[in-house]
């Protein structure tokens, strides 16, 4: 998978990178590896989904991406639209929980990032309602984040994520506390933003059958430190649909995942 | 019983109604019964003056009860704006830099254990009556002003923090839209145990001036019915203040409610 190509080949395909780890690790202060070494490339408008055990470091490599925290060793490159200025904003970022602003209306906590970024007010107020249109939430703009079920919150995460029209989108383990119901739709809408927006998606789970559902390609992960245990390319025919779910292909690829998966799982306690 | 469940979790308007009925009537079978006891057992006023007496004294003397009033009422506000101010801008301080939190939390914590009322007699000594006074009721109610908002400052969900660092925040924005919002609730609940001892502060500060000489505020008024024996004045000065102190307290408390209800928890009520 990650065979170290020759360094021209490196140079030549990096112009169609989103996302490059080259020989990544992050040690915590307290002495704990928690991550690598790491080798990823993601290339230009690909899903995948960082697939792992809790614990193994998947969250890390999302921050590391995102630039929240440095790498204790190795590079992290991430391909801009123009220029290498305004760092993070090429990025939009889906945590765990909603992370809203309990504070302020939907449409305020969606304009965030373009009010922090000097967006003229009603440009920003504009874009934040096309976000949320996107999301199919244009309705509840005025609405406070408590009056909203748990997967409109997310939603609203999806929507702040993408009102700066980032090209990479890292979502941590976004849909994880929902029910399963709401996270099949939220599945579905996420898959039919990517084929409309065409971003980068790296997808990080713990659950093999989202990956395998989402994604073009499935890493999976070892247990802390966080290596690459396999690359697996999920490939079916598109747009994907509740057809694909239900098919032999689906559970095949599933099979051969969580397989992969299984060695990170043996003789030892995740927990 | 699952279908009444809702009527229960929700009070009806003859239950809230009793939530404000059910005191005044203890409130008035207090003061019946102590001014039967008064009458009955013919008590003399310098001993224990009946509630009738004491609402008399009060509109015969209002003149200056009132200004006295006034003055402790002035006070309390400043000292409560004083103490609003500097704890919420040493909070900030100490938000900003470690190092200026570790070097003055110590004494922030020393000027709030020592008893005020012994420090009240030594400010007199260098300072002006009436700035005295007002350092008192700042002492006594800037600690609780302090210590919540340092912790709703340090409260801020951490993934929040990390979405404005990602999309490059500056300082003075991340204060703004993030930590100051975040820290509202606790701020205003610091605030509200502020106006309560603030008040209390300037009494004590009153009461410490009182026996060295001058003053008008109504603490110093009690002090001064007490040494003539004026016993219902006292008790109409100590009424004014109890009732000054519920007032500012419904403000603060309004105020808290008007400012977070549309989406703290502690403002929504238990039926959500």
């Amino acid at each position: 998978m990650s065979a170290a190509p020759t360094s021209s080949a490196v140079e030549a395909s990096l112009t169609a990178l989103a996302v490059s780890l080259r020989g990544v690790t992050k040690t915590y202060d307290n002495g704990v590896m928690a991550l690598g070494p790491l080798d990823l490339a993601v290339r230009k408008g690909e899903f995948i989904a960082l697939l792992g055990p809790s614990g193994c470091g998947k969250s890390t490599a999302l921050r590391l991406i995102a630039g929240l925290s440095a790498p204790s060793s190795g590079t992290v490159r991430v391909a801009h639209h123009e220029g290498p200025a305004q760092p993070g904003h090429g990025i939009g970022f889906v945590f765990q929980e909603p992370t809203l602003m309990p504070w302020t209306s939907v449409r305020e906590n969606v304009r965030l990032p373009l009010k922090l970024g000097g967006v003229p007010k009603a440009e920003g107020r504009a874009r934040a309602d096309q976000a949320l249109a996107s999301v199919g939430l244009a309705d509840f703009a005025d609405a406070f984040p408590r009056e909203l079920s748990g997967g409109m919150k997310m939603r609203v995460s999806l929507a702040r994520a993408l009102v700066t029209d980032p090209d990479i989108l890292l979502m941590d383990e976004p849909f994880a506390a929902l029910d399963e119901i709401t996270r099949f739709r939220l599945n579905n809408d996420l898959l039919t933003l990517w084929r409309s927006l065409g971003k980068t998606v790296i997808f990080v789970t713990h659950s093999v059958f989202e990956s395998v559902y989402l994604s073009q390609r499935v890493v999976v992960m070892t247990a802390r430190p966080g290596r690459i245990q396999a690359d697996i390319r999920i490939e079916t025919v598109e747009p994907r649909g509740e057809e694909f779910r239900t098919s032999a292909a689906y559970s095949d690829y599933c099979r051969r995942v969580s397989a992969a998966l299984a060695p990170s799982y043996s003789g030892q306690s995740t927990l | 019983m699952n279908a009444q469940a809702p009527v229960i979790a929700k009070p009806s308007p003859a239950q809230r109604a009793m939530r404000f009925v059910l005191p005044v009537i203890v409130f008035a079978a207090g003061l019946l019964a102590w001014e039967l006891v008064v009458r009955i057992k013919d008590i003399p006023p310098y001993v224990l003056p009946a509630p009738s007496v004491i609402v008399l004294t009060l509109i015969k003397d209002w003149a200056v009860l009132s200004q006295s009033l006034a003055t402790t009422l002035l006070t309390t506000l400043e000292g409560f704006i004083a103490a609003s101010i500097g704890g919420i801008a040493l909070a900030l301080l100490f938000n900003q830099s470690k190092w200026v939190e570790y070097s003055l939390f110590p004494y922030a914590v020393v000027l709030q254990v020592t008893p005020v009322i012994a420090i009240a007699p030594l400010l007199l000594i260098y300072l002006e009556q009436q700035t005295a006074v007002v350092v008192c009721a700042f002492i006594v109610a800037f600690f609780p002003v302090l210590s919540n908002t340092t912790l709703g400052l340090n409260s801020v969900d951490r993934n929040l923090a990390g979405l404005f660092q990602l999309y490059d925040a500056s300082p003075p924005q991340t204060l703004r839209f993030l930590k100051l919002p975040a820290a509202l609730p606790y701020i205003l609940g610091g605030l509200r145990i502020a106006g309560g001892l603030s008040l209390i502060g300037a009494v004590v500060a009153e009461i410490a001036a009182g026996t060295a000489g001058a003053g008008s505020g109504l603490a110093y008024r009690i002090a001064e019915s007490g040494y003539r024996l004026n016993i219902p004045r006292m008790f109409a000065a100590l009424l004014l203040l109890s009732l000054a102190g519920i007032v500012i307290y419904g403000v603060l408390a309004l105020v808290s409610h008007l400012v977070l209800r549309r989406w703290h928890e502690s403002a929504l009520g238990k039926e959500n």
